[in-house]
């Protein structure tokens, strides 16, 4: 199982998923939060809305269009980023 | 900055689903070189997602051949950003950018095949931005890629034969589906039920879908009204006439019917229909010279459609002509599937008045129902109050606003999403097969 360094708390994902399946198995159903302060989780699965972006090695990306991959670090969007 | 090397192949086909791969393949047996680009780290579009060469079924049989093809290259995590017009050897050619997870890629070509499939519609209902309501495709993709819903309560609501697809797959995976709640009434979905039983290996696909869901209770004339939850969803309430019901879940899986994804070909500059897709003659081209359309984009269909006129537009394109003699009939066919289900599925008018005065209609810049109603157009609105300047351009609710407005949701411009600067000022590298680690997930 890769290990990913969430919030610089390493955690075991399972292989072989989007990074949004990696972290709504990790625990975590919402992935940012809005300008106005609501909590947000995927909407599109596809690669659309935006919900889902989250840090990854310091850039931007859609965590539903990313494989998860070993030692990556992902943090939340500061928000409204 | 951007410079050579150039990738020029004789066909750019974009999307790489049931179209796309039909297309790409079509060339490539009339001898043309392609270059095959999809946004997904791997091929299948979204009806096909996850799509592997091992697997059976007409969509293995394609991918293994588009794989047997020497003269089919592809270019997969790649984004369309940037389009420019340049003059070829003989006629003018484009210059497609697109952003990769390896950087900025560059191809110039003198014919475009357009297959960029269509995407969920949907509406703004109080609650719909909590975690948890997701889009009915949308969660069918997420499980996909790896979300476990096993056990996991799911209503899945909205509108089209999707719904029931996407409901037997999560059965598939384990999740307890709830309901299936359609918004169409029975009339309609009867008439549609006929209209698919006549058209040819349809009705052995609803055969498999009904024995798939049995026990899962299908509500027609039924729609979400409102979802709620405390910090994610808890419990949604559907309405049935005037009657309302609440059910306790942890998925919501709406989408309200498909709508074409014509932004690439906007960026493109071919023009659009009046029901907002991409108008093409019946060989898929274009009002743009060299630049084809097949799919979704030019209606929603489903997939028949599309790997026809694939298989069309890649004959016209690239001058197989004496492979269409059988293309009429068959889209005759499509075209009737495509009419009913249009007629069967349209929105109900209540859908568009489910919103509440505080309910976040742009998602991404927070713009709620009540500071759009004032405003009487798709511009005016983004003036005004920023909906559709966020992060994904209006591809959410600019088709909401369609259906809550009537407004035309217009003004697509380049980048087509967001560009990095390091993509910007980078040197295009040159393209390489991927390597096999980087099997699709």
């Amino acid at each position: 199982m890769p290990e990913i360094l969430l919030n610089g708390r390493p955690v075991r994902v399972p292989a072989e998923v989007t990074l949004l399946a990696a972290l709504h198995a990790a625990g975590y159903g919402s992935t940012r939060v809005s300008l106005s302060g609501e909590r947000r989780g995927a909407l599109c699965g596809m690669g659309i809305c935006y919900e889902c972006r989250v840090r990854v090695n310091g850039t931007t990306q859609r965590s539903c269009l990313t494989p998860v991959q070993d030692g990556m670090r992902v943090e939340e969007v500061p928000n409204g980023l | 900055m951007a410079s050579e090397p150039l990738l020029t192949p004789d066909v750019l086909v974009i999307g790489a689903g049931p179209a796309g791969l039909t297309a790409a393949l079509t060339a490539a047996q009339g001898g043309a070189s392609v270059l095959l680009a999809d946004l997904n780290p791997g091929p299948g579009g979204q009806i096909w997602r996850g799509l592997k060469a091992g697997q059976g079924g007409e969509a293995g049989d394609l991918l293994r051949q588009v794989q047997a093809q020497p003269k089919v290259q592809t270019l997969y995590g790649a984004e369309l950003k940037l389009v420019e017009t340049v003059q070829g050897r003989n006629r003018p050619e484009r210059v497609a950018q697109f952003g990769t997870p390896g950087g900025a890629r560059r191809v110039q070509a003198g014919t475009v095949i357009l297959a960029t499939g269509s995407s969920e519609r949907f509406l703004p209902f109080p609650g719909w931005t909590l975690p948890g309501v997701v889009g009915a495709g949308g969660l069918q993709a997420m499980v996909k890629g790896g979300l476990d819903v096993k056990g996991a309560r799911v209503v899945v609501a909205g509108s089209g034969p999707l719904l029931l697809a996407v409901a037997a797959g999560l059965r598939a995976k384990g999740a307890k589906v709830v309901a299936v709640a359609e918004q169409a009434g029975v009339g309609s979905l009867a008439a549609f039920g006929l209209a698919a039983a006549r058209s040819g290996g349809k009705a052995g696909e609803a055969a498999e879908l009904a024995w798939a869901l049995r026990g899962v209770p299908y509500l027609p004339a039924t729609f979400p009204v409102r979802a709620e939850g405390e910090k994610q969803l808890e419990r949604v309430t559907l309405r049935t006439g005037r009657a309302e019901f609440g059910l306790r879940c942890d998925w919501l899986a709406a989408g309200f019917g498909l709508v074409p994804d014509t932004r690439a070909a906007a960026l493109f500059g071919c023009a659009l229909g009046s029901g907002g897709e991409v108008q093409v003659s019946v060989w898929g081209a274009t009002s743009v010279p060299g630049v084809y359309a097949a799919g979704e984009l030019t209606g929603v269909g489903g997939a028949d459609k599309a790997r026809l006129e694939g298989f069309v537009a890649a004959c016209a394109a690239t001058g197989q002509v004496e492979r269409l003699h059988d293309a009429p009939r068959q889209a005759e066919s499509v075209r009737s599937f495509q009419a009913a289900l249009g007629r069967s599925f349209a929105l109900r008018p209540q859908l568009a008045r489910l919103a509440a005065p505080a309910t976040i209609v742009c998602r991404c810049e927070d713009v709620p129902h009540a500071a759009l109603q004032g405003c009487h157009s798709w511009t005016e609105a983004k003036l005004h109050t920023r909906c559709g300047m966020g992060p994904c351009q209006g591809r959410i609710c600019g088709p909401a606003t369609e259906t809550l407005y009537g407004w035309r949701f217009s003004g697509v411009r380049p980048p087509l999403s967001p560009l990095s600067i390091a993509d910007l000022l980078s040197e295009p590298a040159p393209i390489s097969p991927l390597p096999a680690s980087q099997e699709p997930i």
